[in-house]
This record gives C-alpha cells, structure tokens and sequence, in this order.
C-alpha cells in the first residue's frame, strides 16, 4: 500500500535500529537513556509492532501523557453521564471514551442503563444528527488535544453560520505544552529526551516547544507514526543527545509545517480560550491545560447549557499513573498493576484505553511471565 | 409497502399466509410440507452419511439486514452449515426461527426469506422446520434469525482444539476480515465508500477437500465474532500451546487493509463468515494448502503460523518490522480511536 508499506521496511528497519544501538553504545549511559513518546498514537505504534523488545537495553521509551482518553478524569465522565441523562439529550462521543470509567460507570454503562448515547466518528456527525433531530439535544463529547480541536471549532462555526439551536459540545479539549512542562518541572523526572506529538504539531507547529530545549536542555524530535518514523526520531533524538545538543527537530516534514496550520489555528483562537487549570487523571491539575468556550459561543457550551455536578473526584490513593507518566516506575512496578487494575477493571487511566502504557504492558508482559 | 403487522403473529389466517407465502414457498421440501410440529427424519437416512451426529445452533442479529456479498438469511444458513462442517460433519437439516419486528416490509422479508432458500439449495441443505414470531415496535431490531442444524460425522473423522501440538501448521482459507469491514461499511455511518463485499460462504464442500487431502487435521473453526484472533486464542488456551504468527503471512485484501488503516482497526478482530482456522500436522500443511487453493472457497488459502512449546496459552505475533507482540482477546468490541 503506498505511502504506508516505504514507512515500514523490515530492512530499513533493521538498519536504523543497528545504528541505534551502536549510538546507545558510544553514548554510554550510566543508567537506561529514557525517551519519552508524548503521543498516544506513538504508544500505539510501538506496540503494534514489537518496537520496544528490539531496542538495546540500555535505552527505555518512557509512554507519556499523550492519549487523551487515558487522562478523562473521573468527574468529567461523571459530568458527561450526566448530561447524557439530562431531558431529550443525543450524547455523540469518540468511540474509545465509551468504556472509560468514571466515579459510578462508563457511557457505555449509561448507554445501556436507557441514555441516548450514540457512537460518531467526527463531530460534524454530531452536527448532522442535530439538524436531523430538531426536537432533542443534541450534545458532542468534544476530546482531545490540538489534533481534534480545530474540528470540533469549525463544527461550532457551522452551526452558528447555520442558526443550529440544538447543538452543543461537552469540551474536554486539553493542550498539551503544560503538561510536558509541568513533567518536566516535576523533582522526579529522568527523561532524556522527547518524542514530539506528530499530529498536534500539524496543527500547532514546532515553535511551542522551543522551551524544551532552550530551558530544559532537552532534545525534542517530532515523529510520524508509521514504526520507521519512530524508529528515525528515536535515532534523531540519540544524535542529539551523543552530540551533546538539545534542539527541536521534525522529522515528520513530510506532514508537520513549522509555523503549523494557520486556518486550525485561526479557528481554534476564534472559539476557545484557556481555562486558569483543567484535572488530568494520574497528573492532577495543570495550569492553562484545557480549553474552554469563549463566552461569544456560550450558546454551544453544554457546560453552560445543563447543569453538570461537575465534581472533582480524586484518583484512587492505589494508583500510581503519574509515577508512570513520568517514566519514574515502569507499569509493572505500579502496586495494582495486574491485580486490582486491568483492562477489564481500569483502576488507573493508563490501563483504560490501548494506547495506555499499563493496557499495552498488561498484554504484553502479564501474561509472559 | 405493505408491512408486517402483530396480526401476523397472532396465530390467525394471517399468520398462516405469512408463513405460507414467505417460508413454506422459499424452503418448498417434503419433510417440511406437512407443517407438523416437527420434521421427522429416518434414522437410515442419518447413518448413510456417518457414525456420529452433530447438532448445534446460531442467533443471527445483524444492522444493516441486507449487505454487500449477502444478508441476514445467507449468515443464517451458512453460519450454522459451518459450525457443522468445521466438526467434520456433513450439514444436512436445518431449523429456522423468525423474530419479526411489526413494520418490516414484506418485500424486504420475502427477498431474505429467498436468499436463505437459494443458499441452502446450493449448500445441499434443507430448512425442515421452523417458527415464526411478531413482536411490537422496539422490542426486536426488524429480523433476528435463530437457525439450528444437525449433519453426521464421517467415520473416521476425529476432530477436537485438544489435539492442537508443538509444530502443527496453522492455515486459514483466504484474505481476513472482509465481512467485519463490510458490513461496518455497509452501515454507512462512516462516510467511507469502502466496495468490500462479505465473505459469507457454506464451507462444508472445502472441509471436505481439506479432511481429504490432510486426514490428519487436528481442529478446524470457523472465524466468525472477534475474527482471527480470538480463535487462535481460542485454541491457545484450550489446547495449553502457544500459537505464533507472521503478521506478513497472514492474507489481507488491500480495500480491507485500507479501510482498518483508517479507521484504527485490527483485522485479525474483524469477523468473518467464510473463513476458517485449519490446525494441520507440518507434514500435511502442504498438501492442505494445495487442496483448498484448488477449491473456489480456498483460493486465498496460507499457512500463517505454527503451533508452538513455547509462551503456551499465547498467541505472539511477529511483525512486519521483526518485532514481536501478543495478539490478545479483547475485552470488548473494537473501538475506532480517535486521532
């Protein structure tokens, strides 16, 4: 298949790790080098395709923040039920939120406990339905991080442009740059360098993370998703670090423009501004961390529209997730891995969606034991 | 349009006219025309065929009923064809119970009703009995289809996930996950114009290529709900072996492939109705292979792995990168991701 078999050459493959390991080696380190991949959809491909086990041993992959459905924290699942259970409400979510839980189940619980609860793929799904279902609610789950914000602020723009009354989004949008600071300032971090969000910066641009390297003396390399992308970035990020340099670099060029996308950017500046703080599950609060709707689109705010509890539920004292966001322990490590938190019973936000490190470790090493 | 309505079910004239002109006239046999309670079959009948008899049954419940390369009345039939044939059994009779949802056109249920009669004549089958319910709007999805068949064990044919050991070849029938993808796309709520048609197909003639040609295979399923991999792992567990996999062996149409792309799918999950899991002794694998590419329902056949000592109870799959992963059961449905 073109433009998806090149990205994933066996020999290419085999080639670029041979080099990784001899720059492992000259590196030398004296404890494991820790890269982190921010992005979920990173996660993902890593253990799609048996990354991780072919790397030296000397060199870990750190499964950061980056998977938007992991990091939902309770309360706001609670919130979204009970929106869904609010009068003549259409909740449309995402998929992969269906089964995350929150403080008394998931959508998909509430789904079959009678709520109207109905799977889209993109949120202007939601907007047809709207127009479709003049007398409901018709209520989009809006997550995510700058990768789906654009979409769901033209969406809004549609159905303002369009005079559509019955429709309004949950907003959960999340950005990401705090939340690589914010690890980053934390006492315990060992990370040494960075795999940067591919989709986001197609849409933000490499700019934003100038500080990474310029305060914190990290190498950050923006990557693509196909395994010979991962596979460059990590090898990028070695150069970096062999050289005794912290920059920002793309690699994934072929998608990610410097100066990002300015049509998103323009849509996304339009519609949102930054809330003072937003819960992330497993990392706490994060200062200006998620997005809210300015007040010219309160009208498609269904914070504003229903009354939502809007609770703060505190993850459980077992859980270790941050800890593991920030490459401190390994899922395994984690007091509840495999026993009280698995997929089937997620304690913890890493082990709710596939690309959660704790689930892709379950799977993994649970059972190879 | 006319519809149909509660009184088709409420035993009356009109029931009988509905059962009379859509069932009785598609599935036309003797053993069903005399509408007794029961169709009643000689035992010499049964014993010309075999030593052991298999019975088994199937619901059916599918959005949309009607899809591209079949409908809700072909995976009745051959759904239930081939949970009797990968047993080793030569599909013979069948059952067929309707639960109809007040409002469904007639038109609609007479074409599936026909459907399923030109399937079961072309498998060799019969419908000999059968029932039909009405129910009021809401407490069914317009047609669920329940159908029950019994076929008889060929002497001599020894089948079982037991049998499963260290270095048996692991075959499956052609390209995966054609059926999960078209009916996904059929549904039409992903604005993908994806032309895959389902795999749907009676299997019984290729097992039987397939017992000739490997008399010793150890187990065969079909891949039906959780595709691939869950049988595998299916056989993992019961049979407390490892299974590994090549994930460039394993056969993928590239519209399917496309299509899981996209949408974030694993087609090892997807289902199939058509195609089945062959655990075959090494020696035998490749006159297996031979023998269903011969046959129109195996032209796509390959050998995707092997059974192993090792990690037991798992199945590993390498990559087309050389790495290797668990290729789990999932917990629940496959969802589509995000981003």
């Amino acid at each position: 298949m073109k433009y998806v078999d090149e990205f994933r050459d066996r020999d290419k493959a085999t080639a670029l790790l041979r080099e990784i390991a001899a720059l492992t080696d000259a590196i030398a380190p004296r404890r494991p080098l820790q890269i982190m991949e921010v992005c979920g959809g990173h996660t993902h491909a890593i253990f799609r395709y048996g990354i991780e086990g072919m790397l030296p041993e000397q060199l870990e992959l750190v499964h950061g923040p980056g998977c938007p459905v992991c990091v939902l924290p309770m309360g706001r699942i609670d919130d979204c039920i009970a929106i869904a259970d609010a009068p003549q409400v259409i909740l449309t979510t995402f998929g992969d939120a269906m089964r995350v839980p929150g403080s008394r189940g998931s959508l998909l619980q509430a789904k079959a406990n009678g709520a109207d609860i109905r799977m889209v793929y993109s949120p202007s799904d939601a907007l047809a339905l709207a127009r479709a279902n003049p007398q409901r609610e018709v209520v989009f789950f809006g997550l995510g991080f700058e990768t789906t914000m654009p979409a769901t602020a033209l969406t809004v723009l549609d159905a303002e442009r369009d005079g559509i009354g019955n429709f309004s989004v949950f907003c959960n949008h999340i950005t990401i740059v705090p939340t690589i600071k914010a690890i980053l300032d934390s006492p315990d971090l060992r990370i040494d360098g960075f795999l940067g969000p591919g989709h986001v910066s197609m849409v933000i641009g490499t700019a934003p993370y100038e500080f990474i390297a310029r305060h914190y003396h990290r190498p950050l390399v923006v990557s693509g998703f196909e395994p010979l992308d991962v596979l460059q970035s990590i090898w990028m990020v070695l150069q970096q670090i062999a050289d005794g340099r912290a920059e920002v670099e793309n690699q994934y060029a072929r998608v990610v423009a410097t100066g990002g996308n300015a049509a998103a950017l323009r849509a996304i500046a339009r519609v949102y501004e930054l809330r003072e703080f937003f819960e992330w599950r497993g990392l706490g609060s994060i200062d200006y961390s998620g997005v809210r709707f300015r007040d010219a689109y309160a009208g498609f705010d269904a914070e504003r529209r229903f009354a939502v509890p809007g609770v703060k539920i505190a993850d459980p004292l077992s859980c270790q997730c941050g800890e593991v966001l920030k490459g401190v322990l390994k899922p395994q490590q984690c007091k509840v891995f495999g026993t009280a938190c698995t997929p089937e019973t997620p304690v913890g936000a890493l082990m709710v969606s596939s690309e959660g490190a704790c689930a892709a470790y379950y799977r993994y090493a649970a059972k190879a034991a | 349009m006319k519809t149909v309505t509660l009184s088709h079910g409420s035993g009356g004239k009109a029931m009988k006219d509905l059962i009379e002109q859509v069932f009785v006239a598609a599935f036309d046999n003797p053993l069903l025309a005399p509408l007794d309670d029961q169709a009643r079959v000689p035992m010499s009948l049964l014993a010309a065929y075999g030593d052991r008899l298999a019975m088994t049954t199937d619901a059916f419940v599918v959005d949309p009923l009607e899809f591209p390369g079949g409908d809700i009345g072909t995976l009745a039939i051959c759904g239930t064809i081939n949970d009797l044939a990968v047993g080793g059994a030569t599909p013979l009779y069948l059952s067929c119970a309707a639960i109809i949802e007040e409002g469904l056109p007639f038109d609609l249920l007479h074409r599936i009703a026909q459907s399923m009669a030109a399937t079961a004549r072309a498998a060799g089958v019969q419908v000999v009995t059968g029932d039909t319910k009405v129910v009021p709007r809401g407490a069914c999805d317009k047609l669920f289809l329940t159908t029950a068949g019994i076929g008889v064990i060929r002497t001599g044919v020894e089948l079982g996930v037991h049998r499963a050991q260290p270095g048996d070849a692991v075959l499956v029938n052609g390209v995966i996950g054609d059926h999960g993808a078209a009916v996904l796309a059929a549904r039409g709520d992903l604005a993908l114009d994806a032309p895959i048609d389902s795999d749907c197909a009676a299997l019984h003639g290729l097992v039987d290529t397939l017992l000739t040609a490997a008399p010793g295979t150890r187990f065969m399923r079909d891949a039906t709900r959780g595709g691939v991999a869950t049988v595998l792992n299916e056989i993992a567990v019961a049979a407390n072996v490892g299974i590994e996999i090549e994930e460039d062996a394993v056969p993928l149409r590239a519209s399917v492939r496309g299509f899981c792309e996209i949408l974030g799918l694993d087609p090892l999950y997807l289902a199939n109705e058509g195609r089945l899991v062959a655990i075959v002794p090494d020696a035998e694998a490749d006159g297996a292979l031979a023998a269903m590419r011969a046959h129109p329902l195996g032209a796509g056949a390959c050998r995707i792995g092997s059974v192993t000592q090792r990690r037991p109870r798992q199945v590993v799959m390498r990559t087309v990168l050389g790495g290797q992963r668990i290729v789990d059961m999932l917990v629940g449905d496959q969802l589509p991701r995000i981003c």
